[in-house]
């Protein structure tokens, strides 16, 4: 059982959570995330350890509301608990003096990006952000991300805050003004990253994306997490989470992440109704009723 | 009663639910002996003086003794010499494979030369086994004073339960570091309810805890703590991590909607209680599922498969049905449920449509050469034969590799080419003092009694280590 110390809404859907996870919290790197299972007869769902206080024993997770576990997650208050956190998971993401690194965050993607950004900064590299978001109510950390930048740069698809367009566009502009970059990095929605790549790709620019395909154990015990680098077989929890994104088959990633469209659905309905109703959700059980 | 009396008596025949209503629910399939039954099965062995189903026995359980006190009705005698070498006699009954084990060369097969004539073993363990867990008997043993030596054991399987119990009666303390939220290694999580109750597994594990294991869930060494930190927080460290690492084929299509590893499909159904429809974890309810692989793992796959609903399930297995390393027992009961099996076929390729959901296979059709390494005759392809089936669910059980996890943490540890620890024979030490190792991560994916011999021997030996330095402290 792990705490909820802290709780605290950055945008529609999108809470951060400060967690009490002292092993965890002790042994993060940069790039880490944790699985977590809300309640006993809960799914396990991988989330980015946004930040961490050692001292405290606390971890931090930002979370966007997206189906059945991240809207349950987000019922819960201050001094709730949460079932099982488990982790650091994954590779920490390789840290070095690049000279210029240019961090790419879209949507939620920049919650998992801020621990990147401001490492990669600790590491003396002169950082530029981008930021992309559908519209200015959905860009989340602007404050922290500013701190931990040279240059900040927003983008929204409808004009309503900073650059109308998109991240791509943002690129192409600071490449085009003359701008050198050494590195990149990505993370956001499997198309925006898709996109970025591809663009990075042509401009020459060595890029690190932070994929985010369905994972169960995150031990490397399942191979769910298998996704396609370079054309060999990874599985992202313990091979990942970051990949030279310029190797990775997109594809069928993106396909992959669809494997449960019918059922979450359906899942994400009964939540909406249950939790109108009161119920909570039903646990498991254990026989198949013999209809 | 004398021998040919004895000889004379068939063997008691299990009831089990019946194939068609067991492919709707997860309850287990033999419903167990009776007393009467036990008692009938138990008059059938003969006390043979050599006890060759002693050798059999990995363990080398003291058989004929334990079923004379079924004879006897001293059921807790007889949980006691089970226990005197198997921690765990409530799975092992279970799932070892006793036919190639103690009732193998059971000398009342034997005679009827037919080996499905032996004396019940295992079957005789679980009768013992479910009556002590029934009657809530299991005692609390009297614990020596606290030797004030820590041990930690990474992994909750087979191996690290008995190393953990051994260990905990003889005054240790001792940890177990479990990387999951629940306990059991394969257990749990991999052999389904329907061969295996989790009730069990999870029995077992809060005896344990009665005993004073500390059981430390989501904990993953390497990662939430480093090997370093353990071995400088505990006298000595047990790795029983397991073959968690699972192999696939190396063909095109692994990739595709629909294809899961065995691991995977096993997990979501056992562990995350995905057969329940109203489960948080989803698992695709395939309606013609194809299986690749012949073992175990395979045959749990299958009939795991047929209880989420589909209408058709193949097998699909490379050699032919006399080389499969399933259990006879699993393979019956799958043949029963109305699993199909195509043998001597290869697969070739996974199929799919154009947005990405598997659609079938390309198999090539083999046959049988000269024996391999193995002993088992190679299959060789039929050059120009191939053919294809459909499937929307593939599932890949072609075995498991000793997880990577730990050797990685640990650099300092020799390994064998197939990735498992290389330890001591005798005392299960790896090549890092203080540090032992056993199970499928020593053995690559092997069995739950051998995971468990080698957790005991471990056990003796790292009690020696502990005693040793303690005896090194004092002088
Ligand atoms: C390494 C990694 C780090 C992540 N970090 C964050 C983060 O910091 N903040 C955040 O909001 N989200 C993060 N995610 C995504 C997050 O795990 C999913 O949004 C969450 O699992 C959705 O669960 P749900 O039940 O609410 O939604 P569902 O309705 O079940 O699913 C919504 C979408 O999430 C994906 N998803 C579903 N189950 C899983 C699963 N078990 N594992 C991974 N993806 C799944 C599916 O593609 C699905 O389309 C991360 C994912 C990975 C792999
Ligand atoms: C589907 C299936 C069916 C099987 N059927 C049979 C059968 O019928 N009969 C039989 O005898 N055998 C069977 N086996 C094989 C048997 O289950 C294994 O040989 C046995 O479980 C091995 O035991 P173990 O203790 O070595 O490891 P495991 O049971 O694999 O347990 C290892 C544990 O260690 C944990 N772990 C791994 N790394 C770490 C880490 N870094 N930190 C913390 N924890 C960690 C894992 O999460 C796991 O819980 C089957 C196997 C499978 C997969
Ligand atoms: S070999 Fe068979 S008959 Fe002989 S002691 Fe063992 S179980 Fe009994
Ligand atoms: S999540 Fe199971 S192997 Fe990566």
């Amino acid at each position: 059982m792990n705490t909820i110390r802290k709780r605290e809404e950055l945008g529609p859907n999108v809470t951060r959570y400060v967690i009490d996870a002292p092993l965890v919290a002790t042994h993060r790197k940069p790039g880490q995330f944790v699985i977590v299972r809300v309640s006993d007869h809960g799914e396990r769902i991988p989330l980015t350890i946004a930040d961490a206080d050692p001292e405290l024993g606390t971890i931090s997770l930002i979370v966007q509301s997206v189906g059945k576990t991240t809207r349950e997650m987000a019922m819960l208050r201050s001094g709730d608990a949460i079932h099982d956190v488990v982790g650091p998971l994954g590779r920490p993401t390789h840290l070095q003096q690049f000279g210029t690194v240019l961090c790419v965050g879209g949507g939620i993607g920049t919650a998992p990006l801020y621990p990147i950004a401001k490492a990669m900064k600790e590491a003396h590299n002169h950082v530029i952000t981008i930021l992309g978001a559908r519209t200015r109510d959905l860009l989340i950390l602007e404050d922290d991300m500013r701190r931990v930048s040279d240059e900040l740069i927003v983008t929204t698809d409808d004009g309503s805050y900073g650059t109308k367009g998109l991240v791509t566009d943002a690129i192409r502009a600071l490449v085009g003004g003359g701008t050198h970059i050494d590195q990149a990095v990505v993370i956001g929605p499997p198309l925006m990253m898709k996109f970025t790549s591809l663009l990075t790709k042509e401009l020459g620019i060595p890029t690190m994306a932070s994929l985010n395909p369905i994972m169960i154990d995150g031990t490397g015990m399942c191979g769910g997490c298998r996704v396609t680098v370079g054309g060999e077989m990874k599985f992202a929890c313990v091979d990942g989470p970051e990949f030279d994104a310029h190797k990775v088959d997109w594809d069928s990633m993106i396909r992959r992440l669809g494997t449960y469209r019918t059922e979450e659905k359906t899942a994400a309905e009964r939540c909406d109704h249950e939790c109108r109703i009161g119920l909570g959700t039903r646990g498991p059980e254990w026989i198949l009723p013999t209809d | 009663m004398d021998t040919a009396d004895r000889l004379k008596l068939p063997p008691v025949v299990m009831p089990e639910q019946d194939p068609t209503e067991r492919i709707h629910n997860v309850r287990e399939v033999p419903f167990g002996f009776t007393p009467a039954m036990a008692l009938q099965e138990a008059q059938r062995c003969l006390h043979c003086v050599n006890q060759p189903c002693v050798d059999g026995c990995p363990v080398g359980v003291r058989i004929p003794d334990f079923i004379r006190t079924i004879e006897s009705g001293d059921y807790i005698a007889g949980i006691g010499i089970i226990k005197q070498t198997n921690l765990l006699p409530a799975v092992c009954g279970r799932v070892c494979p006793q036919e190639d084990q103690c009732q193998k060369s059971c000398t009342v097969g034997k005679t009827h030369r037919d080996p499905g004539q032996a004396v019940q073993i295992g079957q005789l363990e679980r009768f013992l086994a479910d009556w002590e867990r029934e009657n809530h008997t299991a005692v609390i043993p009297q614990i020596p004073p606290a030797s004030g030596k820590r041990v930690a054991v990474i992994g909750s399987g087979p191996a690290g339960l008995t190393v953990a119990g051994d260990l905990i009666k003889l005054g240790h303390a001792v940890t177990v570091f479990e990387a999951l939220h629940m306990p059991g290694g394969v257990l749990g999580y991999g052999i389904p309810e329907f061969r295996l109750p989790k009730e069990i597994v999870y029995a077992e594990v809060s005896y344990l805890t009665r005993l004073g294991v500390d059981f430390q869930y989501n904990t993953v060494i390497g990662k939430s703590l480093t090997v370093d930190e353990v071995r400088n927080d505990y006298d000595a460290v047990f790795i029983g991590s397991g073959a968690g690492l699972p192999n696939f084929l190396g063909i095109p299509g692994e990739s595709l909607l629909g294809v899961y590893s065995a691991n995977e499909y096993l997990t979501r159904a056992n562990l995350m209680h995905a057969y329940d429809e109203n489960s948080d974890t989803p698992i695709l309810r395939g309606k013609s599922v194809a299986v690749l692989g012949g073992g175990n793992v395979a045959m749990d796959s299958a009939r795991t498969a047929l209880r989420l609903g589909a209408l058709g399930v193949t097998v699909i297995y490379r050699r032919s049905e006399e080389e499969m390393p399933a259990r006879k027992e699993e393979y019956h009961h799958a043949v029963q449920e109305g699993v199909e099996f195509s043998f001597l076929q290869n697969p070739l390729e996974i199929l799919g449509n154009p947005d990405g959901w598997v659609t079938g296979l390309t198999l090539q059709k083999m046959q049988l050469g000269e024996p391999d390494a193995s002993g088992r005759r190679r299959p060789l392809p039929i050059p120009g034969q191939t053919g294809s089936v459909s499937a929307d669910v593939v599932i890949v059980a072609i075995g498991n590799n000793p997880n990577p996890l730990i050797p990685a943490a640990l650099p300092s540890l020799q390994m064998n080419r197939h990735g498992g620890i290389v330890t001591n024979e005798e005392t299960m030490e790896t090549s890092v003092p203080g540090v032992f190792a056993g199970g499928d991560i020593v053995l690559g994916a092997a069995t739950v009694i051998l995971a468990m011999g080698q957790g005991r021997k471990a056990a003796r030996a790292i009690h020696a280590w502990l005693t040793k330095t303690a005896d090194l402290e004092r002088n």
